[in-house]
């Protein structure tokens, strides 16, 4: 065998030798944290309130203030992100202006999420306390919306882009105005694109947890209205791991992340093989 | 002519969408701007009356005497991140290379979901792997045969070394995507203008296209950076926390250390006045070294066009 | 050729400069288009008939660094003066694209889309104008049966009649083609000229095409384009039988082109 033949052989050993690690290292990880968590799960489990300091009981308040969270940062980013993206994509031309926005999403996206954190804690909690509460909810979406604000521009821009110009200028040449033809043409075309955006934005929500460390203050109690503390999965997790030690705890918790997440990966990616298959 | 091309007032709704859309278009300058305004009106003063090269070079961090140098957290912060990238790095572009070039399309379909997967599991996830797992391996290590080499301090498993495997497994995403759709994006002419003139199908990859794609795998290893930079609650879990500066030589790696993110992350919750605003302080190091970065990856986006 | 002189002039162009950024399109182009005939354009691919097409509905504006100087005037309102209302002027200039772009939804919404963006919401009323644009379009026997189905499904040819119907639902009084049978085959091609026969009479039609049997067969005027300038205009008969340029004979009898 002549030694480049060799050289190739060797080559893509090693190349298919990393994608198996890196392939065995997430196998290793989502079963590890389903073996040891899978077990702790059970209704008692979701649906009750933690004991200790969350070393026993369950995690309700926990996935309670993961749905509130995530509900209200998607209800204030998604107008504001579309909205921004239509503007970008549909108003105006490449430019100054355009440049600007751009760049603030990019920077934006670059963000660690400690520095939202610090934000969101100097300003919605100790600012405007009067208004969010302090730690609260509101405090924490409001800094949500900024994290996942680039997300969901960036793909609703994405989406945007792929509605075919030929129906823009049909509907235009129609004599309908700029917004009648986004409201009936654009954003329908668009709509499972942007779809798969907002589902992605979810799960960086449910990821996040160092800006939330800071804005939402950790409560263990069920959350009463959007003005008081909480706290979700992923820093229950946290809590739990860090001050009480219960691994058993922290590992049910995990494994229902892990689940959350898989699901919602699952989903955007269903939805983005359809719209591979609408415009093909 | 039945209609007239006037003007119309039934524009104003047309109008009103227009003005409500450019607000949202603003609220991401609004909120960059916001950001930037709070870091650094809460953090700039106190960088000012302490002292630039006290703060950034002090050694000794101690709040409770008002002693707030963060040299070691920078080190710390350096040695995590430098460490991730070197494990992250070499296997993400290998994997890059793989999907892009070498496997099957099959393979590919089954392995970027994974990729993305990987993305997605949050950092506490990470972290609780990382104590229960990767600590634990380090500390069987670190505790037993190489026992005799380490001071006690360095055998807990808590570390440098902790930190960087993790903080590897989780840029190892953001790599392979971003480096795989530089691959993709070379023209296929390149790689069959190679093949023609009597080369391997590997010498034209790593001759070839890797080169061409050049660029865009330098970005992915910067935003991989970033991503190490900015992460918290897995590094957190995993490095130990100690505030100090680990040993020059290998033992190092073995030494706990506390990051800048940590710093900030750990003692917010129960800081006093002066004391937060040095971890506003740290905040905005944080920035600048991210800020860095952007721009580099900005510069090197703007040479690709 | 003898009632030319009764019919008014519709759409009067002076001096029209068109630039895509630096490149100039159009140069120096000046014609009269009369109500109710059919007017073509014709010339080389990239001589500036489609670009002059799309000045007539402003629908250049849409485009990026395009710029114009001259005037065009429709019924005697220069349109791009700063009091036109283009979504005014859109309505009474209606537009066939080359290739056809029905919206993905029904074949009844398509056709209702127009009525509707200007208010219409009475089911009878939009019924009675589906069914008429449909019928005008002669499309309705094919389709009657089947409203719902998307407008995608149809054919090419169905496709383009229905674009066709779609404009005519908004009561237009002129109607732009642009190459409205290129992408069509040759029966569905003769049914869409049938139809713009019978169109003229109520509509003012401007129509690019690079087929010049379709020109002499559908047009009563036609202006030959070339590099961006008009080298002739004429009665459709007197350009293909006599041209009076030496360029127009060489495009007409396939020597470029």
């Amino acid at each position: 065998m002549s030694k480049v033949k060799r050289n190739q052989i060797i080559a893509y050993s090693l190349l298919s030798l990393a994608a198996a690690l890196t392939v065995t290292i997430l196998l290793a990880i989502v079963f590890y944290i389903m073996s040891r968590g899978l077990a702790m799960i059970n209704l008692a489990f979701l649906l009750e309130e933690p004991r200790r300091m969350g070393a026993e009981g369950g995690i309700y308040p926990a996935i309670l203030g993961t749905v509130y969270l995530v509900g209200v940062t998607l209800l204030l980013a998604t107008p504001i992100g579309v909205g921004t993206a239509i503007y970008l994509n549909e108003y105006i031309r490449e430019g100054l202006f355009k440049k600007v926005i751009r760049f603030t999403t990019e920077a934006l996206a670059g963000i660690p999420s400690i520095v939202f954190g610090l934000f969101g804690f100097i300003f919605f909690v100790i600012l405007l306390r009067d208004i969010t509460g302090g730690w609260s909810i509101i405090s924490g979406s409001l800094t949500g919306v900024m994290m996942i604000l680039p997300v969901v521009i960036r793909a609703s821009e994405e989406a945007l882009r792929n509605v075919p110009n030929p129906l823009r200028e049909g509907s235009l040449a129609l004599g309908t105005t700029r917004w009648y033809t986004i409201k009936k043409i654009v954003l329908p075309l668009a709509f499972p694109g942007i779809l798969t955006s907002l589902i992605l934005s979810i799960g960086r929500v449910v990821g996040e947890t160092a800006a939330f460390l800071l804005t939402l203050g950790g409560s263990l109690l069920i959350p009463r209205t959007l003005f008081d503390g909480s706290r979700t999965l992923s820093l229950h997790l946290y809590m739990v791991a860090m001050e009480t030690g219960n691994m058993d705890m922290a590992f049910g918790t995990g494994a229902v992340l892990i689940i959350l997440i898989i699901i919602i990966n699952f989903l955007a990616g269903a939805l983005f093989k359809r719209l591979i298959k609408r415009f093909s | 002519m039945q209609q007239t091309l006037k003007k119309k007032a039934a524009n104003l709704e047309e109008r009103i969408v227009k003005i409500i859309l450019i607000i949202m278009a603003l609220a991401s300058v609004f909120s960059i701007g916001l950001i930037g305004f709070f870091l650094f009106k809460e953090g700039l003063p106190f960088v000012w009356n302490y002292g630039i090269t006290n703060f950034l070079f002090g050694t000794t961090w101690n709040p409770t005497n008002q002693i707030y140098g963060i040299f070691p957290m920078i080190i710390g912060t350096v040695l995590v991140t430098i460490l991730a990238i070197v494990i992250g790095a070499p296997i993400g572009i290998a994997v890059a290379v793989f999907l892009a070039e070498v496997a099957p399309a099959r393979l590919t379909r089954i392995i970027k979901p994974m990729v993305d997967l990987l993305a997605g599991i949050p950092s506490v996830v990470y972290g609780l792997f990382g104590i229960v797992v990767i600590r634990s391996m380090i500390r069987s290590l670190a505790h037993g045969p190489l026992g005799e080499y380490l001071p006690g301090t360095y055998q807990t498993g808590y570390s440098v070394l902790a930190g960087g495997i993790i903080l590897a497994i989780m840029i190892l995403p953001t790599i392979i995507t971003i480096s795989a759709d530089a691959i993709r994006a070379v023209p296929k002419e390149y790689k069959e203008a190679a093949l023609g003139l009597g080369s391997t199908d590997w010498q034209s990859v790593y001759s070839v296209v890797v080169p061409a794609a050049k660029s865009g795998i330098i970005t992915s290893i910067i935003l991989g950076t970033g991503r190490a930079l900015g992460e918290t609650m897995a590094i957190i879990m995993v490095a130990g926390n100690t505030v100090q500066i680990p040993e020059f030589g290998w033992q190092g790696i073995f030494a706990p250390v506390r990051t800048l993110t940590g710093n900030v992350a750990l003692e917010m919750g129960y800081a006093g006045p002066e004391h937060r605003q040095a971890l506003f302080a740290t905040g905005i190091v944080l920035f600048i070294f991210i800020m860095i970065l952007n721009s580099i990856t900005l510069a090197l986006v703007k040479k690709e066009h | 050729m003898t009632e030319q002189t009764n019919k008014s002039i519709k759409i009067e162009v002076n001096q029209l400069d068109f630039f895509y950024d630096q490149k100039q399109a159009l140069n120096k182009i000046s014609l009269e288009i009369p109500e109710q005939e059919v007017f073509a354009l014709i010339g080389p691919s990239g001589c500036g008939k489609s670009t002059f097409l799309r000045t007539l509905n402003r629908l250049n504006d849409l485009i990026h660094k395009t710029s114009l100087k001259g005037k065009i005037k429709i019924d005697g309102d220069d349109i791009y003066h700063s009091s036109i209302d283009v979504v005014q002027l859109r309505k009474s200039v209606g537009m066939v694209f080359q290739k056809p772009n029905p919206f993905p939804f029904s074949i009844y919404d398509n056709v209702a889309y127009g009525p509707r963006a200007n208010g219409i919401k009475k089911r009878e009323q939009l019924n009675a104008i589906v069914e008429k644009c449909l019928r005008q379009a002669a499309l309705w026997d094919e389709v009657k049966d089947r409203l719902d189905d998307s407008g995608t499904s149809l054919s090419g040819g169905q496709q383009q009649r229905l674009c066709i119907a779609r404009v005519m639902a908004v009561e237009p009084d002129i109607i732009l083609m642009d190459e409205p049978t290129s992408a069509l085959d040759p029966l569905a091609t003769l049914k869409v000229e049938e139809l713009i026969h019978e169109l003229k009479q109520n509509y003012t039609i401007v129509i690019v095409t690079h087929n010049m049997e379709q020109a002499a067969r559908v047009s009563d005027k036609t202006a030959f384009f070339l590099d961006g300038v008009v080298v002739e205009v004429g009665e459709t008969d007197q350009i293909f039988t006599n041209p009076k340029m030496k360029e127009t004979e060489d495009y007409i009898t396939g020597k470029f082109g």
